[in-house]
């Protein structure tokens, strides 16, 4: 942790997001809704989930009361911060016809300026991975260019790890490092609640300075260290990351993907609640009179038969192979593409399968398997 | 290119009918960039008002930018608004996208094109720019299968290469009918018999991937080097960028590190089954 650093009072919390709403940004943080905590528009403190924590495991989510009123004592949203940088459905351009041709003009939807209030060290490295997809290479993908310069950063550190938790594997977390304008962590004992702040941007310090705060002694400096470290102890399951690549390239043949397909319903909640699954479809409609058509982008699935067709038929027809596809792109493939590994061990995909598909004991069954003859298997 | 999502709209010039069920169709480029420089083996996205929008390879002479070129069969939705279209109608473009032919590298070498069905269109850019500066390459051998008679792609323009004295020619059909008197059977029962330099030759190929496999093993077997092999792969695209992930290959984009890749990189994967 920065040893320059700041506190925030609890009290003073609802001047950040006031702050941020005076300088044009919508404040989007976590919420509860309909037994869950999702991230949507927020527009005070008393929005903020506060007191509630969540129970996490394979195929398993559930809030809980907490024993103190934390604005940040849960671990992740179901949804990540990923549907509103790259959202789920938008339209890419409008064509009209008229005399026999037609004319397209680009999708002119305005953006909103973001503040994400309360992303996770996990969550800023899977935007990172996204920066990297749409903006790193060849080609830029507008869309996720505007929004993303439009977004100010509000990162908390996590005071808990749930049961799905691997970001301590990845080297994704729990410590939030980079990419943020402020990274705040809550810290509550018998007499106190407040926040210790890091600055990450001259955009943050902006904020920061229209904001009553002082400089954090040495002790709470301390004390924020210690609840992330004591977070890193506390993860739900691991992934040995070494090898994993070759792991992955040498037992595409295995017998173990016809066991996960087994169980695996191909409904593509993995990758709908994955903070960085990135693909897409497209569908162009036209009006009932056929003078406006238009083509929209809308989030896609490596789970559906519709995503591999060529003329002919699907090239991954079995559930086995849609699975692979996946796995491996996650954890192999996507570090051929694009240098870094496509998981940052946020647990997701295991929360969220509908029958507890683990990608991490996946992966460990596959390193058994991978071990030379005469070793464990 | 400011926006890679956004077609440019283009006039259909010229609609020939190929077969019974291919066709090609001539554009004039946009009035924004009258020319479309392109590589040979490099495809557009091709979009059809209303309809869809769908990956095909561009069939015309790199050498003439004052239009674009576009040979498929109708197979889908799309394909079959496409056929439907006349001179005067107009469409929308994407591109040049993906990865050409290595026909700057092969010179000096000897040239074995390798070709199934529609897969003829795709090489017919690299014969033309091959033909145009001829004396910079060895031996020029096209083989050529499809499925009957019926089916020949480019008839007339086959027949005039044939003529020359410095391409060779094989084509070869899987139902050959009544009056057929050439090739029956699978692209590459020709390969063992061409006339080339193992040694010095580069070999291009484009057709459905089982036939590339085969083929490209047949090459292996008469002793070129997985890295004088190159194949155009296929896959789902909806993007042409490498943002949809739809064309995802092992480890490669089709769109963006294809489609035109040496063996060597594909040989990995190809064998596995639904990669």
């Amino acid at each position: 942790m920065d040893e320059h650093a700041f506190v925030l009072e609890r009290q003073h919390f609802r001047h950040l997001l006031a702050a941020l709403q005076e300088r044009g940004y919508q404040t989007i943080g976590p919420t509860v809704r309909e037994g869950a905590i999702v991230y949507d528009v927020i527009e005070s403190d008393t929005d903020l989930p506060v007191g509630w924590g969540d129970i996490q495991d394979e195929g398993s989510y559930q809030l809980m009361q907490r024993a103190e009123a934390a604005l940040f004592g849960y671990t992740l949203s179901p949804q990540s911060w990923k549907r509103f940088l790259h959202p789920p459905d938008v339209r890419l351009w409008q064509a009209h016809r008229t005399d026999g041709t037609f004319s397209i003009t680009p999708a002119a939807d305005e953006i909103p300026r973001c503040a994400f209030i309360g992303v996770r060290a996990c969550e800023l490295h899977a935007i990172a991975i996204l920066d990297r997809v749409f903006l790193d290479g060849a080609f830029v993908d507008p869309i996720y260019q505007r929004r993303r310069a439009h977004t100010f950063i509000v990162a908390v550190n996590c005071g808990q790890a749930s049961g799905t938790c691997f970001c301590a594997s990845m080297q994704t977390g729990p410590a939030v490092d980079s990419g943020f304008d402020l990274a705040l962590t809550e810290v509550i004992d018998a007499e106190r609640h407040y926040f210790v702040v890091n600055v990450g941007t001259e955009g943050g310090a902006e904020v920061l300075n229209a904001l009553p705060h002082r400089e954090a002694s040495a002790e709470e400096i301390a004390a924020a260290a210690q609840i992330v470290a004591a977070t890193a102890e506390q993860m739900g399951r691991s992934l040995e990351t070494a090898n994993l690549k070759a792991t992955l390239y040498n037992r595409s043949e295995d017998p173990l993907w016809d066991e996960v397909a087994e169980r695996c319903l191909t409904c593509g909640n993995c990758t709908l609640v994955c903070p960085t699954c990135f693909c897409t479809t497209v569908t162009d409609v036209t009006d009932l009179s056929g003078a406006v058509a238009e083509r929209r982008r809308q989030w896609d699935s490596c789970f559906t038969m519709e995503f591999s067709y060529i003329h002919g038929g699907s090239v991954r027809y079995t559930p086995k192979a849609r699975y692979r596809q996946w796995m491996t792109h996650k954890l192999a493939s996507w570090i051929d593409q694009f240098g870094v590994s496509g998981c940052v061990g946020c647990g997701r995909c295991i929360t969220w399968c509908p029958v507890g598909i683990d990608i991490t004991d996946m992966a460990r069954r596959l390193q058994t398997a991978d071990q030379p003859l005469g070793e464990a298997r | 290119m400011l926006d890679p999502m956004l077609p440019e709209i283009f006039q259909i010039t010229r609609v020939v009918k190929e077969t019974y069920d291919t066709f090609t169709l001539e554009m004039r480029p946009s009035a924004q960039r009258h020319t479309f420089p392109f590589e040979a083996g490099q495809f557009n996205m091709l979009y059809v008002y209303g309809v869809g929008e769908i990956p095909i390879s561009i069939s015309g002479d790199p050498g003439h930018t004052e239009r674009l070129t576009h040979t498929t069969r109708t197979v889908g939705t799309v394909t079959k608004a496409m056929q439907a279209l006349r001179a005067g109608d107009t469409l929308g473009v994407r591109g040049p996208f993906g990865t050409a032919w290595p026909v700057d590298t092969a010179r000096t070498h000897d040239v074995v094109l390798v070709a199934g069905g529609i897969g003829l269109a795709p090489l017919r850019p690299a014969l033309y720019q091959i033909l145009n500066r001829r004396d910079e390459y060895g031996k020029i051998v096209l083989l050529y299968g499809t499925r009957s008679p019926e089916d020949i792609l480019f008839r007339k323009e086959l027949e005039q290469w044939r003529a020359r004295f410095d391409l060779e020619i094989h084509v070869t059909v899987d139902y050959a009918g009544d009056v057929w008197h050439g090739n029956v059977g699978v692209v590459t029962r020709l390969i063992p018999k061409a006339p080339f330099d193992p040694a010095h030759t580069v070999a291009m190929i484009c057709g459905p991937e089982v036939m590339m496999r085969f083929a490209a093993a047949e090459l292996l077997k008469r002793g070129l080097s997985a890295d004088c092999i190159y194949v155009s792969m296929e896959r789902n695209m909806k993007c042409a960028v490498g943002f949809c992930g739809h064309c995802q290959f092992g480890p490669v984009f089709v769109c963006r590190d294809g489609p035109v890749f040496p063996f060597a990189r594909v040989q990995p994967w190809i064998n596995r089954w639904e990669i």
